[in-house]
């Protein structure tokens, strides 16, 4: 390990710190209302999510289109312990987002052990039929359990996502997938994106790399979700549909396959840009708001096919050496 | 019976337009293995095509489907030319997210009040619905103008391909660009017509998709497009015998779970057993099964 790298990886944590606490002050203050309050805390959801697709797609070359069946399913699933444990106690938070977490790993772990033997674009497509499979089973949900609402949606979630919850989980998350990236589980994964047979031949359990890779960035998606269903405190079958699971992968992409700064810039941007292009535009042309949206996305792809942070990383994310 | 033979028709009404999508989606991904995301906005611009001939120029029903293949055909050229032939040589991916750019661009463009607007709109009858007792199935007119043009498509479409020089063209450049290069194939060319005539085909489809199903709106084309891409899929991608086959299947399918499960269910199943089909023969039904060379 050189020192000039340990020593990024402490200011890291320590700008994070700081900012961190300079935000919270901000809304302790007042500063920042709960509109803000939402799109701040919005961003650190989108980049747990995003990152655990990282994991899948950028690390491990599994590509999927169905990310946002986990993302529901983690939601749906901490939503439901949430409100029958009742109260408002971070306790009952906690527990959702494990539940949330376990479920969405779970539904891993049993669709990826047989999905993930296909290749590239078709599982893609399966993924994306899985996840269309998932909306229409929480259309019918209120069928089997009535406080899922169905179509109608799930509401009356207790609201318990803040900031201090979301901040911490993110690092975490970043950390978390750093530390799994350069590991010799990391090393693995690569290999397996890289070239599966070449993995196989030097002794690589491929089938067991891509599973465990799937599924922890499924519990990735899981967790977010959970962090979502208690931002909104209301649900809806169509949260978690073929365009959202898009939308994911759109700020995986922007931000550069097998890059964790990227994807960290790449959610808070996409959500800011979002909101900020409603806010810039004036109210008659809020429709233009989805017009210019699609054209940066054709353009920035143009001009950079490969991402913002094409195979780069910030310096405290780096491997020490 | 009479009820399973009337929902087979209707499945198969639904389809032949599957197919019309289909054809254009695995035409497109045989040639330069890109999703196209747009291509279900495409056929949402032919059904408006199509609308506008009918309902402002009072055009014939036949001319407004020339009328909706022309603009999709070139809207479909100038789509590859602009969004997709600069990405050529980056990573797939980028050409799928811009493919998926293209798609919102058209839905949320044509949804601006001085395009086509965000509403539904009721597509003009061309002529009035009369059926046809055969042997206790009624058969539309509808019905059978959809059938009868998809195949005449479809069939024209089949000796393009396989008889004219160009559709040898697409054949060598789907198999190998460089190497269809150096036999003096003019790829760029190629894959602009095979986005023509792919377009083309979905314009068509979605006059008749109009006619059949007669509301419309510019978000029409999204499940369309994305059921008629896993008919291809089901098929056997880049087979074009393959896309019509699973179209079909796929129709068929999503009616009669409609009509003796449950309406909701539909995608669930239809896209269930395209998960079966993957698991079992990953190349599609008609696809032929690839050899990984080491």
């Amino acid at each position: 390990m050189s020192a000039k790298q340990g020593r990024a990886g402490v200011i890291a944590l320590l700008t994070a710190l700081v900012a961190f606490t300079a935000v919270e002050a901000l809304i302790l203050a007042g500063a920042l209302n709960l509109y803000w309050q939402q799109i701040i805390c919005l961003a650190g959801i989108v980049t747990i999510s995003a990152l655990g697709l990282n994991l899948i797609y950028g690390y491990t070359g599994q590509f999927s289109l169905g990310h946002a069946a986990f993302y529901g399913i983690g939601a749906y699933t901490a939503a439901l312990v949430t409100r029958s444990i009742g109260g408002r106690s971070p306790v009952g938070l906690l527990l959702g987002l494990a539940a949330g977490a376990l479920l969405a790993g779970l539904t891993a772990l049993l669709i990826g052990l047989p999905i993930l033997r296909l290749k590239s674009d078709y599982l893609g497509i399966a993924t994306l039929g899985f996840g269309i499979i998932v909306k229409v089973l929480l259309d019918n949900s209120d069928a089997v359990i009535p406080a899922m609402g169905g179509s109608r949606g799930m509401s009356a979630i207790p609201k318990l996502t803040s900031f201090v919850w979301v901040f911490p989980l993110a690092l975490l998350a970043v950390v978390v997938l750093r530390n799994i990236v350069y590991s010799g589980i990391g090393r693995a994964l690569k290999s397996v994106r890289e070239d599966e047979l070449a993995a196989e031949a030097v002794g690589i359990d491929s089938t067991r790399y891509k599973t465990l890779g799937f599924v922890i960035g499924c519990m990735f998606a899981g967790v977010a979700g959970g962090l979502y269903a208690h931002l909104f405190t209301f649900l809806h079958p169509s949260n978690f549909d073929f365009l959202k699971s898009i939308d994911v992968l759109l700020v995986v992409v922007l931000g550069g396959l097998g890059s964790i700064s990227g994807t960290i810039v790449a959610a808070v941007a996409w959500t800011f840009l979002l909101e900020g292009l409603r806010i810039v535009l004036p109210p008659a042309v809020q429709d233009w708001r989805w017009v210019i949206y699609p054209l940066l996305l054709i353009i920035f792809m143009l001009v950079r096919p490969g991402g913002i942070f094409a195979g780069t990383e910030f310096r405290f994310l780096r491997p020490r050496k | 019976m009479s009820y399973f033979l009337q929902q087979l028709i209707n499945g198969l009404q639904l389809g032949f337009v599957y197919a019309l999508i289909a054809l254009g989606y695995t035409m497109v991904y045989g040639i330069v293995r890109l999703i196209n995301f747009a291509h279900g906005d495409v056929f949402m611009i032919g059904a408006y095509v199509g609308f506008y001939a009918l309902a402002s120029w009072k055009l014939p029903w036949p001319l407004a489907i020339v009328a909706a293949m022309a603009a999709c055909g070139a809207l479909g050229m100038v789509i590859e030319r602009v969004a997709y032939r600069p990405l050529r040589s980056a990573p797939r991916i980028s050409a799928l997210i811009t493919a998926m750019g293209v798609s919102l661009f058209l839905e949320y463009f044509t949804s601006l009040r001085f395009v086509f607007g965000p509403d539904y709109r009721a597509f003009p009858r061309p002529f009035a619905v009369t059926s046809f007792d055969v042997g206790g199935v009624a058969v539309s007119n509808i019905q059978i103008i959809v059938f009868a043009v998809s195949t005449v498509l479809m069939v024209a479409l089949t000796l393009f391909v396989n008889k004219t020089k160009t559709g040898l063209a697409m054949r060598a450049v789907s198999y190998d660009h460089n190497t269809a290069r150096l036999m003096g194939v003019n790829v760029d060319w190629i894959i602009s017509v095979t986005f023509g005539v792919g377009s083309a085909l979905a314009g068509a489809g979605g006059v008749l998709y109009g006619i059949a199903y007669p509301q419309i709106n510019p978000f029409m084309g999204v499940m369309p497009g994305l059921k008629a891409f896993v008919a291809a899929v089901l098929g056997g991608i880049g087979v074009i015998p393959g896309a019509m086959l699973g179209s079909l299947i796929m129709g068929v399918v999503e009616t009669f779970t409609s009509a003796y499960i449950s309406s909701t269910l539909r995608d669930a199943v239809a896209f269930g057993i395209l998960i079966l089909v993957l698991l079992v023969r990953p190349a599609g039904i008609l696809g032929r099964p690839t050899r990984e060379k080491v």
